[in-house]
């Protein structure tokens, strides 16, 4: 297995709305084994850009490449079994289901079988290891049979992540998973990603500037739906264009 | 089938389709803006036109007489409402909207049955527009009905005016795409629902009372037009007037010719011509937005 | 999952065995009545699978009902009895392909728009069955033989039909309750709660809900079945969009997400219905038995928006000011 190896890939992608641009011929590579974030202002075009990747929307131009296939024309199901991952900024856990069965649900997804009535899928083999490793990887092993709804808000944010794992996928597109967290929550959650990012690609937009500096291995900064730099947290911090664009709001 | 028999069929679907038009406006601008799915808004249509009958005897039998006090009417009745019971339905899931004003329909059903009866009624074209016009060497057409066209297109007009050239129309087209963005531009929404409400009560009902000379009245009339209202929505596109408007009279010509052309068939065409642009395009014909 | 608690296992299992038991007590137009009452409730239980249990409101269940209804009759010969185990599959099957072709062109939409497109779908068939001389137009069409006639399954035999339909209304509960556990009744309750989320799993959804459509198209067929056998008449008011709004308030009266509750609220709505009509309490008024359920839909999902399945609870809370737990 090539350890750098492009898992992920966006190639000029354009999406208009009407004559909005969002995002103006972005492109970007993701690899195996490294963290690589997307910064940029609110409306920037951060989640546009993850929707398009993800498959919940269709660009007006440009092409996405998962693992070597053009998905660009893909569904967001067919991407998601096809080693794509997502969490979302909201929370979308189901609060009524434990969490064994949050992540043991989503693990069923592998197995696309609408006509199975009969069986109880509490006690399907492939479903349960799945979400099991999941859960034991993201470190909830503790609370999986906790009702989702009253966990931490860290907790919650950790068992989203959990669901994303659930589905074997080799891409992460994690939506602000520090948002709204503690310090002690964030070291966890960071240190969780750390570890994820041995096997996976991880793209990570994040608010968060000392949590992406410390763990990101290559940053992308966005400005107005355009791509202004990509490059290492090193040179990012020390690039000029970024800090009049960006960095120097802050 | 020749000239002038096509050319009457082409102008009954167009009074049924602005007809249609009136009433489904106003149940696209309800759900668009305050996201109540209304089901008893059908029943304004049937109240409307009650009123048309009820209401002659007692200003002397002056068609435009009754029409201006029944306008006055339902947009009371729509204040009333609103104030009274939709104002509590903002909030609440569509499953639960669609519950309550299907018991609003039942209610209002009965209030009518017992204040008018159940029998079917007519009511008789006003003196002034009684007489027919000729089209060809045989066929004559009643003047009624072009008036009744006549007053749909420009009360149409006069909406479309509203929307585009006014504040309150901006309010609502921007409402009627998103319904937060009005919210957080600081509007006194609760005016905004009340005035829209209303408006679309007194439109409906307007429809109900001009359309009572040409059609019979009937108990479940305003049910029959609050599904083909539904059609007339679908078709036209989510959120859009502009789409409700093509897709009613598109409707108005597919309803009148089927009956036509097609007698044994006529009550399922519109359902079928859905079916088909469901497939075609599922989300109508002039998306919004 | 759902009926873990052995609280509603108990109550369900009394509820059938008090069922069973009726015929005991009942005189024939009371058991007549309940076994109505059962089959709206099978009916409350097909919908539920669509409303509660994955989300979706539809508002043309009475389409598949009546066309169950319909096939039971325009599919029995005019010279004899039919045979159940003909008829009634065939009536399944075909209220399931009108399900399947209504279930695939109303998924394209949502929310609002489904609840539209069902219910103009379902006056689509209305109007198949009261314009046309298919079904004997608006004034409805009779069943000569009643199917089983002279055999041991014999259905004109009030008793004998009566355990007839609570043996589905049985199976019918005990068929959702085990598909609700299953690959499917798991993806429908993700669904339920957050489709986003599942697509992003990996879940092609489509197929998921159009396979709860066409299931609950088929079990609405089955109770338009029974519903014709026993009235030996149909007209298109069995169509009407009247009964798929009664429908849609009976489980939410009962309460939505349980099975139960479809139950109780097919009875309870039934049994209201029977009393605004009751001419000994209300008179000449009796007539108007629309109004009084009117303003009792609008008081109950105003008040009761968990139906009655969570009146315990409230009446908890109202009482004591805590949660029932």
């Amino acid at each position: 297995m090539n350890q750098h190896e492009t898992l992920l890939s966006g190639q000029h992608i354009t999406q208009r709305w009407g004559g909005l641009t969002a995002l103006d011929d972005v492109s970007l590579e993701i690899e195996r084994g490294t963290v690589h974030a997307v910064i940029g202002t609110n409306g920037a075009g951060k989640s546009t850009l993850i929707n398009i990747l993800s498959g919940e929307l269709k660009p007006t131009e440009g092409q996405v490449t998962l693992l070597g296939n053009d998905v660009t024309r893909w569904s967001q199901p067919r991407r998601a079994r096809g080693g794509l991952g997502r969490s979302y900024q909201r929370n979308t856990i189901y609060p009524d289901f434990t969490v064994s069965e949050n992540c043991r649900l989503a693990a069923q997804a592998q197995i696309q079988r609408p006509w199975v009535w009969w069986n109880n899928a509490q006690q399907c083999q492939i479903s349960t290891t799945n979400a099991s490793n999941a859960i034991l990887q993201a470190g909830l092993d503790d609370v999986s049979n906790s009702i989702a709804g009253p966990l931490s808000h860290g907790q919650k944010r950790q068992l989203e992540v959990a669901m994303c794992l659930s589905t074997h996928p080799q891409v992460l597109l994690l939506d602000e998973p520090l948002a709204g967290m503690g310090a002690e929550e964030t070291e966890r959650m960071l240190a969780l990603l750390e570890q994820l990012k041995q096997d996976h690609a991880i793209l990570l937009v994040e608010h968060d500037m000392d949590a992406v500096f410390r763990i990101a291995d290559r940053i992308t900064v966005m400005v107005n739906g355009k791509v202004i730099a990509t490059d290492t947290p090193a040179n990012i911090r020390s690039n000029p264009d970024v800090q009049t664009a960006y960095l120097g709001e802050h | 089938m020749d000239l002038s028999v096509f050319l009457i069929q082409l102008l009954n679907s167009l009074q049924y389709g602005l007809l249609l038009y009136l009433v489904a406006m106003g149940l696209t601008l309800i759900f668009g803006i305050m996201g109540v799915i209304n089901l008893a808004h059908g029943s304004f249509y049937m109240i409307g036109a009650y009123m048309a009958y009820a209401l002659a005897p007692l200003v002397g039998g002056n068609f435009f007489l009754t029409l201006l006090v029944g306008l006055v009417l339902a947009v009371i009745l729509g204040y009333l409402l609103e104030w009274a019971f939709f104002s509590f339905l903002y909030d609440r899931e569509h499953l639960q909207q669609v519950l309550m004003t299907y018991g609003l329909i039942l209610v209002f059903e009965e209030v009518r049955s017992l204040l008018v009866g159940d029998d079917v009624y007519g009511v008789s074209v006003p003196d002034i527009l009684s007489g027919s016009i000729a089209l060809g060497d045989v066929m004559t057409y009643p003047v009624y009905r072009l008036f009744v066209s006549a007053v749909c297109l420009l009360l149409a007009l006069g909406m479309y005016l509203v929307f585009t050239r006014t504040r309150l129309g901006m309010m609502i087209r921007a409402g009627s795409v998103n319904r937060e963005m009005v919210q957080s531009l600081g509007i006194d929404i609760k005016f905004l629902y009340r005035v829209v409400f209303a408006a679309g009560v007194a439109i409906a009902a307007f429809a109900g009372m001009i359309s009572a000379p040409v059609s019979s009245i009937y108990p479940g009339m305003g049910n029959q037009v609050l599904i083909i209202c539904f059609v007339v929505v679908v078709i036209g596109g989510i959120g859009s007037i502009r789409g409700a408007f093509f897709a009613a009279l598109l409707i108005g010509l597919v309803d009148t010719f089927g009956k036509v052309l097609l007698p044994e068939a006529s009550g399922v065409l519109v359902y079928v011509l859905m079916a088909l642009i469901l497939l075609w395009k599922p989300n109508g014909l002039f998306k919004a937005g | 999952m759902i009926y873990k608690e052995k609280g509603k296992t108990l109550f369900v299992g009394l509820f059938f065995l008090a069922l069973a038991l009726y015929p005991l007590v009942g005189g024939e137009y009371s058991i007549t009545l309940v076994n109505k009452i059962m089959i709206y409730a099978i009916l409350a239980l097909s919908l539920e699978l669509l409303v509660g249990s994955t989300g979706l409101v539809c508002f043309g269940q009475a389409a598949f009902f009546g066309i169950g209804a319909y096939a039971a009759i325009l599919l029995s010969p005019e010279d004899g009895p039919a045979s159940v185990w003909f008829l009634l599959p065939a009536c399944v099957v075909l209220a399931a392909t009108y399900a399947l072709f209504v279930g695939a062109l109303s998924l394209r939409t949502k929310g609002v728009y489904f609840i539209m497109v069902t219910l103009a779908f379902a006056q689509m068939a209305y109007y198949v069955v009261h314009d046309t001389s298919l079904g004997g137009g608006s004034d409805g069409i009779y069943m000569y033989f009643t199917p089983g006639e002279e055999t041991w399954l014999d259905l004109s035999n009030p008793v004998i039909l009566y355990f007839f339909t609570l043996l589905f209304l049985v199976w019918t509960f005990v068929f959702l309750a085990i598909l609700l556990r299953s690959h499917l009744g798991r993806a429908l309750a993700g669904i339920r709660i957050n489709e986003q989320r599942m697509l992003a799993s990996g879940f092609s959804t489509y197929p998921y809900k159009l396979a709860a459509f066409v299931t609950s198209g088929g079990i609405a067929g089955m109770a338009g079945f029974l519903f014709a056998v026993q009235d030996g008449f149909v007209n298109p008011e069995m169509l009407s969009w009247h009964l798929s709004g009664a429908l849609l308030v009976m489980i939410i009266l009962g309460g939505l997400g349980h099975l139960h509750g479809a139950m109780i609220g097919a009875f309870v709505f039934v049994f209201l219905q029977e009393f605004f009509k009751s001419a000994e309490i209300f008179g000449d008024f009796a007539e108007h038995w629309h109004l009084g359920l009117g303003l009792t839909i609008i008081i109950s999902v105003a008040l009761l928006p968990k139906g009655l399945v969570g009146l315990p609870e409230l009446v908890q809370k109202r009482l004591f000011g805590t949660q029932a737990g």
